[in-house]
């Protein structure tokens, strides 16, 4: 059980997938322009990479090990994240219309958000456990979550800031997730 | 041939898709950590672009417009899993430090927006030059990325280039800075970040005085940008 929190919390913080791994920039820097989109993103995201970590993580060992088609696990892995969004998208329009709502036009966006099949391919790669990789996928994901509501709410103050012309738009954008960047390094060998 | 040759400087400079466009950031930042990386993922997504825009270019006819995204998708996922294997077969020791980023090709919504807006409309001679286009601006992006960082992190230029072409490309390596004018945190995950922005704000601040001095053509504006950004 310790070493699942473990695991967990260094996926969450020490390890953190956005400021540390470079996974999941696009809706990064791309939908963190106002909180409650970066949210809304976040909590999305939480869903489908976790779901499609369990779902690679059966189909890898139940399907692709035993044929010796272990080659294939890129096409094989992008089709089940794009089925978990489709599902998840299925499943929210009919039992929850307001999240879907809410929600639905990131759900199409998650099949490309690299995190997803970056946290697929490395629980293969550090071959972790069933329970492991549960735990290292809902540590990315909250991970990810809290990245994007944290520098929503930075950008949202940078928007009165007086920034010199030449930093305006993305640059100072990569310099503020730059010093966040930095404060997470702050986390590093903190339990792991 | 013009046309061919616009298709290309549209494709490379005026939509550059890393500094224009942002995209297909995670890679641009994770795999700038050296030049030699930089050229082994420039070359592989070079490979996947290519391949995947003439193969869309090629199949679009017979490809429904309501499934158009998935065959697009698993089309790239293809061409990706070849540029693994070639990797892992002709340079294994540099497939290793950037395996992740190979096998995350896939995702790179940059090959997905050519093949939607260009090689999904046009014919097979331009979505190639448009593909080739595209993948040589964001390896200049990524080679100009990863020079800085691994000339002011780590005081070398071109280390470890054997892993890519043979015993005899161990003599490129560079010794430019001692220790003492080395700047760690540029390899350190932060440093990706901030090396992305200042080079940019270089780049905004060059293009603005270019722009304000004299009401030029935005073509020698974005040209003198990366050779600025060469120099620094």
């Amino acid at each position: 059980m310790a070493d699942l929190a473990l695991i967990l919390l260094g996926a969450l913080l020490v390890n953190n997938f956005v400021l540390a791994q470079f996974l999941g920039l696009c809706p990064f820097i791309g939908s963190t322009g106002r909180y409650d989109t970066a949210a809304a993103m976040g909590l999305a995201t939480t869903f489908v990479l976790t779901l499609s970590a369990v779902a690679t993580y059966v189909l890898h060992h139940q399907l692709l090990v035993p044929l010796g088609l272990e080659f294939l696990r890129i096409i094989v892995f992008i089709v089940v994240i794009a089925s978990v969004v489709q599902l998840t998208e299925l499943y929210l329009r009919s039992t929850s219309p307001l999240l879907h709502q809410v929600l639905g036009i990131y759900l199409p966006l998650i099949t490309t958000n690299c995190a997803v099949l970056g946290v697929a391919l490395l629980a293969l790669q550090q071959s972790l456990s069933f329970a492991a990789t549960i735990a290292y996928a809902s540590g990315a994901a909250l991970g990810f979550t809290l990245v994007m509501v944290l520098f929503a709410a930075i950008r949202e103050r940078l928007q009165d800031a007086r920034i010199p012309e030449a930093f305006s738009g993305t640059p100072i954008t990569l310099i503020t997730a730059g010093i966040l960047s930095m404060a997470f390094m702050g986390f590093a060998g903190f339990g792991v | 041939m013009s046309h061919g040759t616009q298709i290309f400087s549209n494709a490379w400079l005026h939509n550059n898709p890393a500094w224009i466009q942002l995209l297909g950031l995670c890679p641009l930042l994770a795999v700038s950590t050296s030049v030699v990386n930089a050229l082994g993922l420039s070359l592989a997504t070079a490979l996947v672009m290519v391949g995947a825009s003439s193969s869309i270019a090629m199949l679009r006819r017979w490809i429904p417009d309501f499934a158009r995204l998935p065959c697009f998708v698993l089309i790239i996922a293809t061409f990706t899993t070849a540029a693994m294997l070639l990797l892992q077969a002709f340079a294994f020791e540099l497939y290793l430090s950037i395996a992740l980023f190979v096998q995350i090709i896939v995702t790179n919504c940059m090959i997905l927006s050519r093949a939607e807006s260009f090689a999904s409309r046009q014919s097979l001679g331009a979505s190639v030059i448009d593909a080739l286009g595209t993948a040589l601006g964001f390896a200049i992006a990524l080679l100009l990325l990863g020079g800085f960082r691994e000339l002011l992190g780590s005081g070398t230029l071109f280390a470890g280039m054997s892993q890519l072409f043979g015993p005899s490309a161990q003599a490129w390596q560079l010794d430019l800075l001692t220790e003492d004018w080395q700047i760690r945190l540029l390899s350190l995950p932060p440093g990706a970040f901030l090396a992305a922005g200042l080079l940019l704000a270089g780049a905004n601040a060059l293009i603005n005085r270019i722009s304000r001095s004299s009401t030029e053509q935005p073509e020698s504006a974005g040209d003198d940008a990366p050779q600025n950004q060469g120099q620094t």
